[in-house]
């Protein structure tokens, strides 16, 4: 059971307090309600470029990371479809500088050109590293694009392509940060060896006087159900054929969503999984084949993906594949099949609840869901789920014509050893 | 009036110097087991979890064929005489636990991570695998196919042939850091030589237990129960001597792929283990040059430049000989900017006068890390292994922090020029 105060600044900003006295860390966790689904669809990236701008100094603070530093501490940040996030962890004496570089940097940012400059070409290396210059690094690109027609979630957070990010100008920065990052829009989060008092002193002294900014009205465009299967095949320089396959299945609010995850678990989940043991350790079409879910805020993609054993054709695995999904539509899964994955998921519930950084990343993306206390409930949630559930869901999400198919074949003219 | 003073935004609130922190690496209880096995514990965490880890003397030094120490280390969770793989990871998963192994070097260990409340009953499972593992032929073959496929594409990617090379280089391709599996390796495993190892180095081989988080009260009676009574060695065997076979010619670029459009370069040179007594200096000289976010190489390479996501430096953590490796991906137009603006910072750190505001930084930086590191059970049996595995106790952990505290400019510059000395780096890229 994770302990939480909470109370809201009269701007708006709500305040989460997790006081654990046995560390003698504090963790600061910044969610803002804006991801790359609230991009254009002509400037996709922003919301992750953007990212990088918030180390790039602030209105009062011409740069963050060295104060934090000397204050001996560290930070990340991170940028999904959904949402931004960004923490940091330092000696509970010195939390007030957290509050301090945190609340500068919601007040306003420095806009400088250099920083602007310098972070388009650091993302598109990144974009280079991750997607362009690895195997299979495009795949998802194509994927994403495939499975979706309108909604944003058609593009990566990195972005579509490198040029939206290398033509991203100062004043289409500025615009996103008065829409997105104020005190109406974000969750502060502060955990560790903290009191609540203390805490809402010192959100009141640093971010008491924001302006509360607008609170954004998210209108996104719903994807349509799908009516027809999709499918696509490309080949490129790689070694082995990959195989993808997505179904649109519900929101990560929607009561169903328990039942799916538990879903990806059955099939891709670890050594006794469904797909591991029948195909890649029984018939041995696949080398690897995975299973799982993006967890998406909007309804999102389940996924099976894995690599083929060299010689095996493609149709012939992604029939195997089929062969077992038609197994989870037609039968009920036993209790003893049913136990393991939710015992799997309360343990990996306790696992990530050990860090204090964690838990306040937790507690802000609950709360943004809605509710924090979610975070203590969920794992009942998990326990209702019943083997008639599973089936219905199985039913539900593995349609054909709600499916997108993705061949990634090996160019066999460059390609002759495996 | 008002009582509210106004805020002033640009004066940082008062600090604590972490550097004046006190430090303290939690005890950790020790007991022996009836047959000798030594058991490291920490007892600390509020969720019901731990971690269980066999630390086996059974790493790829001892290997008389290549790759048998990593694929036995592999298939050793993949069937018993009465049980098959299946069954085996079906009992793991049914209590959401997992059974990891890793081959190193000279070590090679088993660990457990699970809810405390279902260690009992698994641990006789964990005792059947270091007993009793059966190597079935269709599971060799089974690993050799895919480890072969994923290996083609591994060397795809250009950090994955960087990181093979700069070992080849510093330690000879024969040497136990510095060899790499190639397709050959795979196909020459054999069972008669898996069985063989598992058997001297598992089975009858050395072992330490490692264990922290949520400990039930009966762990020392059930560890004694299940791996008390078994046939170890008490000590580890001597490990065949490896002699460092260097590569004579330092510059290396090497093409993988003629389309890529970055290039991963690796700045590496020869360096002594923790035992040398520059060791803790270095590490502390480290961070100012590659070590955190604020290094100078982060700052200048990637927030200045944009040439890279990131570059990094670091001390490979060997037993008993290392390197000190500068590691980047760039654009693969800016590679050889990028290694000019490293050699720029070596020079800087030989001949600049280092200030004393980032000197604090660094050192708070380090101190605040530690103390954050030292949060955890896990990260604390982690440091506590470490030393154990090093031949190393407590003092050196306190050692390492004063010498955080009490380092100084001078001293790290005279370390850059002992050490961050152009000619004795070996400079790869690999587009």
């Amino acid at each position: 059971m994770i302990q939480f105060d909470r109370f809201v600044l009269s701007n708006g900003l709500r305040v989460l307090v997790h006081q654990d006295n046995s560390t003698p860390m504090a963790v600061v966790n910044v969610l803002y309600d804006v991801g790359a689904r609230d991009e254009e669809f002509s400037r996709t990236g922003f919301a992750h470029l953007f990212e990088h701008l918030m180390f790039g100094g602030s209105v009062n603070i011409p740069v963050y990371d060295e104060p934090l530093q000397v204050a001996g501490g560290e930070n990340n940040a991170y940028t999904t479809n959904d949402l931004t996030n960004y923490y940091c962890q330092l000696p509970a004496e010195n939390l007030e500088t957290a509050f301090w570089l945190e609340s500068d940097r919601m007040l306003s940012l420095a806009f400088s050109e250099k920083s602007l400059d310098v972070q388009r070409k650091v993302v598109s290396e990144e974009f280079k590293e991750h997607y362009l210059n690895k195997p299979y690094g495009d795949a998802w690109m194509h994927m994403r694009e495939l499975a979706y027609t309108t909604h944003p979630y058609r593009w990566m957070t990195i972005g579509k392509e490198l040029s939206h990010i290398e033509q991203a100008k100062l004043e289409d920065v500025k615009r996103f940060f008065f829409k997105h990052y104020t005190p109406v829009n974000a969750i502060l989060v502060v955990a560790g060896n903290v009191y609540k008092d203390q805490v809402r002193a010192l959100a009141e002294k640093w971010f008491g006087d924001i302006p509360p900014g607008t609170r954004y009205q998210r209108n996104l465009p719903a994807e349509p159900p799908q009516v027809k299967p999709r499918r696509m095949e490309l080949t490129a320089d790689v070694p082995l054929d990959a195989f993808y396959k997505t179904w649109h299945m519900c929101a990560r609010m929607d009561d169903r969503y328990y039942a799916a995850d538990l879903v990806t678990d059955m099939l891709g989940g670890g050594g006794s999984s469904r797909l591991y043991q029948s195909l890649v350790k029984e018939k041995q079409l696949f080398s690897n084949i995975d299973c799982y879910h993006y967890g998406s805020l909007d309804p999102g993609l389940l996924v099976i993906e894995g690599k083929l054993v060299k010689g095996v054709q493609i149709r012939d695995a992604e029939a195997a594949v089929e062969a077992e999904l038609e197994k989870m539509k037609t039968s009920l899964v036993d209790e003893k099949e049913l136990q393991k994955v939710k015992n799997k998921t309360e343990s990996i519930m306790a696992f990530e609840d050990m860090s204090v950084m964690n838990r306040a990343g937790s507690l802000a993306f609950y709360e943004l869901l809605g509710d924090a206390q979610l975070m203590n409930s969920e794992l009942g949630q998990y326990r209702k789920v019943t083997a008639e559930d599973i089936l219905r869901e199985c039913q539900a999400i593995f349609r054909p014509e709600n499916s997108n198919t993705l061949y990634y074949l090996s160019n066999p003219e460059k390609e002759g050893k495996a | 009036m008002t009582e509210k003073t106004l805020l002033n935004r640009k004066v940082a609130p008062r600090i604590k110097d972490a550097v004046d922190f006190n430090l303290e690496l939690k005890p950790c209880e020790r007991y022996k087991l009836d047959n000798g096995v030594e058991v490291y514990a920490i007892h600390a965490g509020a969720e019901e979890v731990l971690q269980l880890e066999w630390v086996f003397y059974a790493g790829n030094s001892y290997e008389k064929k290549d790759g048998i120490a990593a694929a036995t280390s592999f298939l050793l969770k993949n069937g018993t005489s009465s049980k098959s793989a299946f069954e085996i990871n079906e009992q793991f998963d049914y209590y959401g636990a997992y059974l990891n192994r890793n081959c190193y070097n000279e070590t090679a260990n088993i660990i457990f991570h699970g809810l405390t409340k279902h260690l009992e009953a698994l641990l006789p499972l964990v005792q059947e695998l270091v007993t009793d593992a059966s190597f079935p032929a269709e599971e060799l073959a089974i690993y050799q196919q895919n480890m072969k496929q994923r290996l083609t594409v591994n060397l795809k990617k250009c950090d994955v042939v960087a990181n093979r090379l700069i070992d080849e280089y510093l330690y000879g391709k024969f040497h136990p850091y510095g060899k790499n599996n190639t397709h050959e390796t795979y196909d020459g495993l054999d069972l008669d030589s898996i069985k063989s190892f598992y058997d001297r180095y598992y089975r009858h081989g050395h072992v330490k237990i490692f264990v922290a988080g949520y400990l039930p009260v009966n762990l020392f009676a059930l560890l004694n129960k299940y791996f008390g009574q078994l046939p170890f060695a008490s000590a580890p065997e001597p490990e065949p001597e490896h002699p460092r076979d260097p590569a004579q010619e330092k510059k290396q670029r090497v093409i993988n792929d003629p389309t890529g459009v970055q290039g991963a370069i690796r700045l590496a040179r020869p360096f002594p283990s923790r035992h040398h007594p520059d060791f803790k200096k270095v590490q502390v000289l480290n961070t100012l040059l590659g070590g955190f976010f604020g290094s100078r190489l982060m700052d200048n390479i990637r927030e200045d430049k944009g040439y890279t996501y990131g570059i990094y430096s670091y001390l490979q953590n060997h037993l008993k000989d290392g390197a000190w490796v500068i590691s980047t991906e760039a654009g693969r137009e800016v590679c050889e900017a990028t290694i000019v603006e490293v050699y720029a910072e070596l020079k800087k750190l030989r001949e600049g006068f280092i200030e004393d505001d980032e000197l604090l930084m660094v050192k708070n930086y380090l101190m605040g890390t530690i103390l954050g590191d030292l949060d955890g059970p896990f990260q604390i049996i982690g440091r506590w292994k470490n030393l154990v595995l090093n031949g190393l106790d407590e003092s050196y952990f306190y050692d390492s922090v004063r010498t955080i505290q009490k380092i100084t400019g001078p001293e790290l510059n005279a370390l850059a020029q002992q050490y961050l000395v152009d000619d004795a780096f070996y400079e790869l890229v690999v587009v």
